[in-house]
């Protein structure tokens, strides 16, 4: 007797088959949102009055956006918070790297898994809860600068009344960077620390042997071996620093805080889109922020680039 | 041939069993109809469930409870794409107008709804919020937020200070403040924003709107503007509030433990106190009217009907037992101090019942007399962006100390750059 035949996927399109469950779910939640957005950009829209109301005004939402200050105040916000954030996160996490390195072994994993708790903690709870530290009158932070400064020899240091952290323009993007960068240093340790265990041990070793000391090891082994992957933790740290919104939204409210000091470029389209009602600005304001990061991007590129030796690169 | 004829006799034959299923599907299954909301007006709809039911029995409710900003964001999206909309939409006041803008709704001014034939039956105020300027009503109303000054009782007492003194008008509000502010160390209000936004809404011209007059103009270079400014500026110079937002947990703390002396709100917010924000301060609150008779609203609950909903008859009918039905009306009151928007729910004698947490005092009775002198104010689109342009300004006068003149001037032309677009 004859087996009844099952049907059987030709060998021409089962790449396709296998691979379309992706491509599926790559095209509706990938592809079709930034093309909808692009398309958006260039019209008017009045999102309750339904679909059918979308006119096109041509470049005019680009041009509105590049002539709005508060465009152009959100940006600044933007880029003062990366560059407080970022800078010190690299500087502090290299050498944390190191230190974990060299100073453990066994405890290694646990250490760098308290450090890079933060990172996989819910944003949301986060912000509550620096919300509640930073607090003026009852927070942790301004209860233990009161206590410091009553040591003796220290009062002077401190500010004698305790910091509004989060409702003076001036404090909120301090207190917005200490979150950002509490998150993101174990993040950050844990790439530099898998990077470290990429490094021959026997070049230190030959360069223990020539005399090089701690230091010198450091500045001319370390370094230039984590090179490439200063690069790759730089890059994020610009792409995540543009688009900054969850911390910041959380910690002030989803205003920006006082006089916006808080508001990201993020935060500000999200704002025009879901608060003010102007989707199509608000798309131009997504694609302008996207040639921002697109551009920050290269130059952190062409920085590294040139900052490779003679020689290197083949 | 003749298997194309027993091929199609066969698909036939499917075909009328399939039409069979679904009709005794759809008989065995209950209609729905579907419901939109946020809390705490889903509790207020599933209370009224049982009455429902009993003219209904049939008629199964689905109701879709979101938190407040995620319930008006999904609604939002649902009537720019027209699907996914519920039959029946609660909306709070603010977005009201906004909604009412793209034309998703449904005018219940029209037949076969004739809400207008009921207009006489709501607080005056809240109909004519649903209203917009076509005339259509987008919404019916079914709780409104008579504002009140909720005010320590015990503080004023210390520093000697009386009610008539605090709300005669907004300067002896603000200098009863400082003699607060001088004996118990207590703050007159949470944030110096608290008084800008209840001075811009009062004696607004009949017609105008909060940031635009009926044309379109700008208004914020009003006197109006100029004297909330000035008096926010004169509280935050006097160190008379604690730049506290509503709703943070210096706020909440604050209220608890006695260090702001008076709070501008809703009616509802007696409540809040009550229930979970100060319990342990009962009987050391009083309720007044505002300061200088103004009469002003915070927040309202609208039930509206989408144009593209599926079963607008049921919803029309749902949204009347919500909104005209006197005894669903006063267990909202009742059970959510959800202040009724219907007035045969007024002449109830639970307004005449004192409010234990306000020491004993039949705070309601003031209220509902608020309820009936205050005035709709139009609604623009541009609304929540002007909104957002004063109050930064203002941050700038009370923070930097910029120029009252230039600051208004700063935002009128920020405004009017946006109403040109």
């Amino acid at each position: 007797m004859k087996r009844p035949q099952l049907p059987c996927l030709s060998p021409k399109w089962a790449p396709y088959v296998f691979l379309s469950p992706f491509l599926l779910l790559f095209l509706v939640f990938g592809v079709f949102p930034l093309v909808f957005s692009l398309y958006l950009a260039f019209q008017s829209w009045e999102p309750a009055a339904g679909l059918s109301t979308m006119k096109f005004v041509g470049l005019e939402n680009f041009s509105f956006a590049l002539q709005d200050e508060w465009f152009w105040k959100s940006l600044k916000n933007t880029a003062w918070l990366a560059i407080a954030t970022g800078v010190p996160q690299h500087l502090v996490a290299i050498p944390l790297a190191v230190f974990i390195h060299g100073a453990y072994r066994r405890s290694r994993n646990a250490i760098i898994g308290i450090y890079f708790l933060p990172y996989i903690t819910s944003t949301v709870a986060i912000a509550m809860m620096f919300t509640t530290l930073f607090s003026t009158d009852y927070g942790v932070i301004n209860q233990g600068l009161r206590a410091l400064g009553q040591l003796p020899g220290l009062g002077w240091l401190l500010p004698a009344q305790p910091i509004d952290w989060l409702n003076h323009a001036e404090n909120v993007k301090p207190a917005i960077s200490l979150v950002v960068f509490w998150r993101y240093l174990g993040f950050n340790t844990v790439l530099y620390l898998a990077a470290l265990q990429t490094i021959p041990a026997d070049i230190y070793e030959a360069a223990t042997m020539d005399g090089a000391g701690r230091w010198q090891q450091f500045w001319c082994i370390t370094l230039p071996s984590l090179r490439p992957m200063i690069y790759f933790g730089v890059m994020l740290s610009v792409i995540g620093g543009m688009q900054l919104f969850e911390e910041p939204f959380i910690l002030t409210g989803g205003r920006g805080g006082t006089d916006q000091a808080g508001m990201t470029t993020a935060m500000y389209m999200y704002r025009t889109a879901f608060e003010f009602n102007d989707f199509g600005t608000a798309s131009a304001l997504s694609w302008l922020l996207f040639i921002f990061v697109a551009l920050l991007t290269w130059l952190t590129k062409r920085a590294f680039r040139q900052a490779q030796p003679q020689g290197d690169g083949t | 041939m003749p298997s194309f004829r027993v091929s199609a006799i066969a698909a036939k034959f499917l075909a009328l069993m399939a039409i069979l299923h679904v009709c005794s599907l759809a008989q065995a299954q209950p209609q729905t109809l579907s419901i939109a909301a946020y809390p705490a007006v889903d509790e207020i709809i599933k209370a009224a469930i049982p009455q429902w039911k009993k003219k209904h029995p049939d008629v199964e409710i689905k109701l879709v409870s979101r938190a407040f900003d995620d319930h008006h964001t999904a609604m939002s999206t649902a009537l720019s794409t027209s699907s996914n909309l519920p039959d029946v939409m609660a909306l709070e006041v603010s977005y009201v107008g906004r909604f009412a803008g793209g034309g998703g709704l449904e005018d219940l001014a029209l037949a076969p709804y004739r809400i207008k034939e009921t207009q006489a039956r709501f607080v005056p105020f809240a109909f004519k919020q649903a209203t917009i300027s076509s005339g259509a009503v987008v919404a019916a109303p079914t709780d409104i937020g008579p504002g009140t000054l909720l005010y320590r009782s015990d503080l004023l007492k210390k520093a000697g200070v009386t009610e008539a003194e605090l709300t005669q008008s907004w300067e002896s509000f603000v200098l009863s403040g400082v003699k607060i502010k001088a004996v118990t160390g207590a703050y007159l209000m949470a944030h110096a924003r608290d008084i800008k936004n209840i001075l811009i809404r009062a004696n607004i011209k009949p017609g105008d709107g909060l940031y635009f007059d009926a044309a379109g103009k700008v208004l914020v270079d009003s006197p109006r503007f100029v004297r909330a400014f000035e008096l926010a500026r004169k509280v935050r110079q006097q160190k008379l509030d604690g730049k506290i937002g509503a709703w943070s947990t210096e706020w909440t703390q604050g209220l608890k433990g006695g260090s702001i002396a008076t709070q501008m709100s809703g009616a509802w917010q007696a409540g809040h106190l009550a229930n979970w924000i100060a319990p342990n301060t009962a009987g050391q609150w009083r309720a007044a009217q505002l300061p200088e008779q103004a009469w002003a609203a915070w927040g309202g609950t609208f039930y509206s009907i989408p144009k593209a909903a599926r079963n607008k008859a049921l919803a029309w009918e749902f949204i009347q037992l919500m909104t005209l039905n006197r005894e669903v009306q006063l267990n909202a009151f009742k059970g959510h101090d959800a202040f009724p928007a219907l007035l045969e729910a007024h002449t109830d004698s639970f307004y005449e019942q004192p409010i234990v947490f306000l020491g004993g005092q039949k705070a309601r009775l003031l209220w509902r007399d608020a309820a009936l002198k205050i005035n709709a104010i139009d609604v623009h689109k541009l609304d929540p962006i002007a909104d957002e342009i004063i109050n930064t300004e203002l941050d700038k006068v009370l923070d930097q100390g910029k120029d009252i003149a230039v600051a208004l001037a700063d935002a009128k032309s920020l405004l009017e750059r946006r109403v040109r677009r």
